[in-house]
């Protein structure tokens, strides 16, 4: 599959907005000072609406993005934009309230961390449900991105205590370190599992002509590359696919895991390892869409 | 609405001879002609005619070997939207643009409202929908809904443009949920199949598969014995015993 910009941008930085708001919601950033918590919930909105609206930028009709979040009963796609709006709407009734009264019962809190949790778990079924890419039907798909959500969430509630100068304690900074280890984790085990997935399909399903003996592509209908190949046919990372990985591993999961470990507290040195955390994630994201291959490529002579 | 509707009792769809296609694209480009001035948006192309043509096309024919050695065959493949029962494309789409007709089974887009978003493109496991790239909205087979109940056609009209086109009767366009229709009655004699059934999307186009070969005695036949053999009679008998004589 074309790994598209717009997507990875926003699988990723909407991932990270709503990772940071449900660590938010749930107490790990004293927000009393009403400064601090404005700041801060803004910032942690507009990462999320950056995300959103980035995966507008692929979009035909940008214009009429609203109408998307009208099939909720049977599109994973539109069940993300409705999801996200309310958690949107939770999150700023949160901040308000948070104002006036304090800090929310704890069950609302929780209500919307679950309700962030889901939004990010839709988003991840917007791939894991096609059964044209066997390698994103997996179950353990939304688990990536859940967990990829929570450790960049995590990793973010790091820079923002030490930028508003509050006490990063030893074990929040040895569960950051736990959390981002088992998220990569999953990603290795997804990768060995979910890439030997086989899609069941081949050109003899395909064309139904495989009781005639072996079956292959003579003749592509076009003599220059079409729409599907161009959406579903790429291929140029599959060669590189265990260097990315090992650069994802390294940028993404040791680099940061490793600044923690050794030079915590530091604002610039916990930013920089966010940001390398969120570069691995990009990496990953990318791999995710350019090593996905989609069971229409078999009708272009590609071996399944 | 993106659910799917109840299966309906009528499913209109195309069946496929693969023995008696040639591969001549010939509904390829009446597919084309009549669906670039039909419903919807036209179907444009890109740059077509610099060095790499693009465009949207709703029908598309591949070609196969299957087989080895002195059994392969060539089969030419037309492929285009198999109006699937359980069409996932109408599923994933978020805004409802993506519709299956009740009535008929049809699957159709609703160019008003689709948002260009591509999911529907990545749910078919066929290739069946395609991006129009001056529109930015999905394109697909329609069925030609603008011919089949359009009662301002001649009756041997009312057909899809593919299925009119076809010099070589290729193409068979009816009702696939009746099973006394003439296509239900070709797809059972002849053993239609559905393409990548285990992708579980119940098409309602069938393909028939190529006939099996006809098995020639394999002797080497001479023709000089076939000659010497030969026994005349009539006038070439009288021929014959003249010359014989003579001889």
């Amino acid at each position: 599959m074309r790994p598209a910009w717009s997507i990875i941008f926003f699988t990723s930085i909407s991932g990270l907005g709503f990772g940071l708001a449900a660590w938010l919601v749930l107490g790990f950033v004293d927000l009393t000072n009403p400064e601090h918590l404005l700041v801060v919930g803004v910032a942690t909105m507009a990462l999320i609406i950056a995300g959103l609206l980035s995966s507008t930028f692929h979009l035909g009709h940008p214009e009429r993005a609203w109408r998307a979040l009208t099939q909720w009963r049977s599109s994973w796609l539109s069940r993300e934009g409705v999801l996200a709006v309310l958690a949107l709407i939770a999150m700023a009734v949160w901040g308000l309230y948070y104002i006036r009264h304090g800090t929310p019962p704890f069950w609302a809190s929780g209500l919307i961390a679950v309700l962030l949790a889901l939004t990010v778990y839709a988003t991840s079924m917007i791939y894991a449900s096609l059964h044209t890419v066997a390698r994103w039907h997996h179950p353990l798909t939304p688990v990536c991105y859940l967990m990829f959500a929570a450790s960049s969430g995590l990793m973010a509630v790091l820079s923002v205590l030490a930028v508003l100068g509050q006490k990063i304690g030893a074990p929040l900074l040895l569960a950051t370190i736990l959390m981002v280890a088992s998220a990569w984790g999953v990603k290795i085990i997804w990768w060995q599992l979910a890439g030997a997935v086989g899609s069941g399909s081949s050109l003899a399903t395909a064309t139904g002509l495989g009781d005639l003996g072996p079956v292959r592509s003579i003749m592509p209908p076009h003599t220059s590359e079409n729409y599907l190949q161009h959406e579903m046919g790429f291929v140029v990372a599959r060669k590189h696919a265990a260097q990315l990985r090992a650069i994802a591993l390294l940028v993404g999961g040791v680099l940061p895991m490793a600044a923690l470990f050794l030079l915590a507290a530091a604002p610039l040195v916990l930013t920089m390892a966010l940001a390398a955390h969120m570069a691995g994630i990009f990496i990953e994201r990318w791999l995710f869409f350019a090593e996905a291959k989609h069971s229409v490529t078999i009708y272009y002579g590609d071996a399944h | 609405m993106t659910s799917l509707p109840e299966p309906s009792a009528i499913k209109l769809g195309l069946v496929i001879d693969l023995d008696i296609c040639v591969g001549c694209q010939a509904c390829v480009v009446n597919c084309k002609e009549w669906n670039t001035s039909g419903y919807g948006a036209p179907l444009s192309d890109e740059n077509a005619y610099g060095e790499n043509p693009s465009g949207a096309w709703l029908n598309r024919v591949h070609a196969y070997e299957a087989g080895t050695g002195a059994d392969a065959r060539t089969v030419h493949f037309p492929k285009s939207c198999l109006h699937c029962e359980d069409a996932p494309c109408v599923k994933v789409c978020p805004t409802g643009a993506s519709f299956k007709r009740a009535e008929d089974g049809i699957v159709l887009v609703n160019e008003e409202w689709c948002i260009g978003c591509g999911l529907c493109a990545w749910s078919c496991p066929y290739g069946a929908r395609e991006m129009d790239p001056s529109e930015g909205v999905m394109k697909k087979c329609t069925l030609c809904v603008d011919r089949i109940y359009n009662a301002n056609l001649p009756a041997e009209d009312q057909v899809p443009a593919c299925v009119r086109t076809c010099p070589t009767n290729a193409r068979h366009f009816g009702d696939l949920g009746d099973p006394g229709s003439d296509v239900s009655r070709l797809v059972a004699a002849r053993g239609g199949f559905d393409l990548m059934p285990e992708q579980n999307t119940k098409p309602v186009n069938k393909y028939l598969p190529p006939r099996p070969r006809r098995v020639a005695d394999d002797t080497p036949v001479s023709l000089l014995a076939m000659a010497e053999d030969a026994t005349p009679s009539g006038f070439w008998k009288w021929v014959d015993s003249t010359l014989e004589r003579l001889g």
